[in-house]
């Protein structure tokens, strides 16, 4: 092997040529470009309070800028696109996985703390202290509606005396004229009123017809107090629910009471621990794995499902090799015609994409209409719920994916049985050994060695064989009893997939945790793997 | 050819073939299946392979045609399928040429150069692949989200974010080329350079040329990666008109409303391309395929 100038840091002279010049300007143009549209990424998510996702880009800027300066990174410049793009989208997701399993990130507690509070602050609520009954006047211009205070002014809280002072006193109000065929939410100036406006009154019955646009009328007085509908005859003022204190702690206007911000379970609480959603994502420690292992709703479903998976890929691997294995054989007879055809119709399962082959069986397999149970029942009167029941699910599940699976092994088989040497089979022919014993005696023990990583690898592909689940059952029919959604058919990824996007609660956190403890299993299957096929760089 | 032969080898024969063609009928029967299934008349039809009421009704359906029935009833097309496969194409086209444009670069280096890292960078990279997107999609999710907020098309339920996610699975592709370059002689390149080409020439005008085979294999097995790819654009796509057809072709077979007979003829008309190229390309895939020892 030789080494180019370049990568061993030599500098590297002006070309002869203008075009290789011009290139040289432009890459660089490019990389520069790129550099700063990274500082940009990385100083809006530092303004946008998203520190993670800053650090992130600087890194990757940072990197970029000084892969691509200095002249003993040459050969780094090479792999950089690669690297990089594995590190963005492989190892940045698998770390930011394993940290979030350290939270309690889910859709209660989604948003950053002061997202929360401006949220809340901006809440408001109907003060039913001060309602007012109304009446709607029409006339020719159209129809007035008109407010006149209910009940005595109360000043026995903040809240009350500074919804007076806004009011000063006035208790009527009356609008302009206006049109109330239109229910679009808008907003209607009030201005105060000496009495009744001129026109007829309304009747209740008709009042009931416009109620839709009633409520979506917002009354604005002169100072910006805002009223809605409360009720068929009343509207009532809207004021912010909470108001923010000094100490960071938030008051509770219409209940009277105080919360304070929560760091241990990202809530708002108030003084007798009651929780107020939203909350902010916050360190948990190692509570979602305990929850995992301790909590009984959680572990029972876990283990089962955790053992279904190593039984579901132990089997699969075992299903598709026997199915692969015994093919290849029997197409490596060197008596046999038409080995050809029957090697591309026997891989033909490999090439259908499996998305669609899996959505054929998911409706050949339909308990009622599908052809599955429509021969079964012609021939022995059964009509099997394949979906329905747990074990014939899962039996379901494994006759697929050996279909699905099988032309894998068959190419591996052919391929390994190919590369032993045949006088080995004309020296046992002499010696008078059977199919068997040349079986047992010559094939296997060849081709097992270099097929094991191989197997490995398919172990730790269908431990994670999602599409298969999600397409065909679903992790369907659901394991009883369960706190998160559980089947009895899914395997852990599916699993920890449907507690993050398809639980109402979106436990973005405990789907972390039991993500974690499968990249812990795959990443040493991972270095079995390499050991055994003793990868040579 | 064997030189000992064993006795009663006709009868051994014949076994064989009928062991394999009464396999291949029941492996093959799905495959069958749905293509009669496709020329059906109505959703529920059952019956013998060879339809006996013959009707068009499914594939115009499939190919996005308003189909009107005897009694005068005008069907509209239930699911876009040409646009689903449409956007299938054109993400899994522009994400395989950047795998190929990167997983090339990469394999130069680590096939022809020597640098700092370079064993465990390219064993990480091994062990990196293994581990399913599907585990990470609430951090893809988060990061495109972000993003989205800042570099619009790079969003969720955009196409570019589905094809920047598959970059990250370039792996098993450089160690392809990589082997390759390496059944390659050096010396053309080394001679090229004493006359005075830089590294980048000589990569580009006399290596790039002689593994032209190797890159199109790559290519070909991206592309069908990315048709097939599932978790990423379940999560990633969410409008009806932006869905790639491995995300969209599930909603013929929904639990309260299964399709099978739209969805049959549906399946054959995406299904048949992707499968012809592939058995085309069979010696080359298969080749990539078995020496990662992953299947796609």
């Amino acid at each position: 092997m030789y080494t180019t100038n370049a990568s061993r840091g030599l500098p590297r002279h002006r070309s002869r040529y203008p075009a290789e010049r011009y290139t040289r300007w432009a890459l660089r143009g490019l990389v520069a470009a790129l550099v700063l549209a990274l500082l940009w990424l990385v100083l809006a998510f530092h303004l946008n309070g998203q520190p993670i996702f800053a650090l992130l880009f600087l890194v990757l800027g940072a990197a970029l800028g000084v892969v691509f300066t200095r002249r003993t990174l040459m050969s780094h410049r090479y792999i950089f696109p690669a690297v990089a793009s594995m590190a963005l989208f492989v190892i940045f997701p698998l770390l930011y996985t394993v940290g979030i399993s350290f939270s309690n990130y889910s859709s209660s507690n989604l948003l950053s703390e002061e997202r929360v509070r401006a949220q809340l602050l901006s809440r408001t609520y109907q003060e039913e202290s001060a309602t007012f009954g109304f009446q709607l006047y029409s006339s020719d211009e159209g129809v007035r509606l008109y407010l006149e205070r209910e009940g005595a002014p109360s000043t026995t809280g903040e809240a009350e005396a500074e919804l007076e002072e806004a009011l000063e006193g006035v208790s009527r109000f009356v609008t302009g004229p206006m049109s109330l065929q239109d229910s679009e939410r808008r907003h209607v100036a009030i201005q105060p009123a000496e009495g009744e406006p001129v026109g007829v009154p309304l009747a209740m019955r008709e009042v009931i017809a416009y109620r839709t646009a009633l409520q979506n009328l917002v009354l604005a007085t002169p100072e910006g107090l805002e009223l809605r509908m409360a009720g068929l005859r009343h509207y009532a003022p809207m004021l912010d629910r909470y108001e923010a204190r000094d100490d960071g702690s938030l008051y509770d206007r219409r209940d009277d009471l105080l919360l304070t911000a929560d760091g241990e379970t990202g809530f708002f609480v108030t003084e007798v621990g009651e929780r107020i959603t939203p909350g902010w994502p916050v360190a948990v420690g190692l509570d979602n794995y305990a929850r995992i292992f301790l909590d009984p709703d959680i572990r029972g479903p876990f283990i089962q499902i955790f053992v279904w998976t190593f039984a579901f890929a132990g089997l699969t691997v075992l299903f598709t090799l026997i199915v692969g294995f015994v093919l290849a054989s029997l197409l490596q007879w060197d008596q046999l015609r038409g080995k050809a055809l029957y090697r591309t119709l026997l891989i033909l399962p490999y090439a259908v994409p499996a998305f669609i082959s899996i959505l054929i069986f998911k409706g050949m397999f339909n308990q009622h209409f599908g052809e599955i149970n429509l021969i079964l029942d012609a021939l022995f009167g059964v009509r099997p719920n394949w979906f329905t029941d747990p074990w014939l699910a899962r039996s379901m599940l494994l006759i697929v994916n050996t279909w699905l699976g099988y032309p894998y092994m068959l190419l591996l088989c052919m391929g390994l049985i190919q590369s032993i040497p045949r006088d080995l089979y004309e020296a046992s022919a002499v010696d008078g050994g059977g199919p068997l014993t040349n079986l047992f005696q010559i094939t296997l023990p060849l081709i097992i060695k270099p097929l094991t990583p191989l197997l490995i690898a398919c172990f730790a592909f269908n431990f994670n064989n999602f599409v298969l689940i999600a397409l065909l059952t679903g992790g369907n029919p659901d394991i009883l009893g369960a706190s998160t959604p559980a089947g009895t058919t899914d395997l852990l990824v599916s699993y920890t997939y449907r507690i993050a996007f398809q639980d109402a609660g979106q436990n973005f956190g405990l789907a972390a945790a039991i993500a974690t403890l499968i990249f812990l299993l795959v990443a040493g299957l991972a270095l079995l793997n390499l050991r055994l096929a003793k990868v040579r760089v | 050819m064997a030189m000992v032969q064993p006795r009663s080898l006709r009868w051994r024969k014949l076994a064989a073939h009928l062991a394999l063609i009464g396999f291949l009928v029941l492996i093959l029967f799905p495959l069958l299946l749905v293509i009669s299934i496709s020329f059906r008349e109505g959703n529920f039809a059952t019956g013998s392979l060879i339809p006996e009421r013959f009707s068009l009704e499914h594939w115009s359906l499939a190919l996005g045609i308003p189909w009107e029935r005897a009694d005068g009833t005008v069907v509209q097309p239930p699911f876009p399928v040409l646009l689903w496969l449409w956007n299938s194409v054109k993400v899994a086209l522009v994400s395989s040429l950047l795998i190929v444009l990167l997983s090339t670069t990469s394999a130069y280096a680590f096939a022809r150069m020597r640098f700092a890292g370079k064993g465990p960078i390219l064993k990480s990279m091994l062990i990196f692949q293994m581990f399913p997107a599907v585990l990470s999609l609430v951090a893809l999710y988060a990061l495109f989200d972000r993003l989205g907020q800042f570099v619009g098309w790079l969003g969720i339920n955009t196409h570019g974010a589905l094809i920047v996610a598959s970059l990250g699975a370039v792996a098993l592709h450089i160690w392809t080329i990589k082997g390759y370059f390496e059944s390659i002689d050096g010396s053309l390149e080394e001679a090229a350079m004493v006359d005075g080409a830089s590294t980048w020439q000589a990569f580009r005008y006399i290596l790039l040329p002689l593994s032209l085979p190797i890159l199109m294999v790559v290519f070909i097995l991206a592309f069908v990666m990315s048709i097939m790819e599932y978790p990423m654009a379940s999560v990633l796509l969410v409008d009806e008109h932006k869905l790639t057809l491995a995300v969209g072709a599930q909603q013929y077979l929904a639990d309260h409303n299964q399709r099978w007979g739209n969805f049959a003829a549906a399946a054959v008309l995406s299904g048949l391309p992707i499968t012809v190229a592939f058995l085309i390309c069979q010696r080359w895939i298969i080749g990539g395929l078995t020496a990662g020892g992953v299947k796609g």
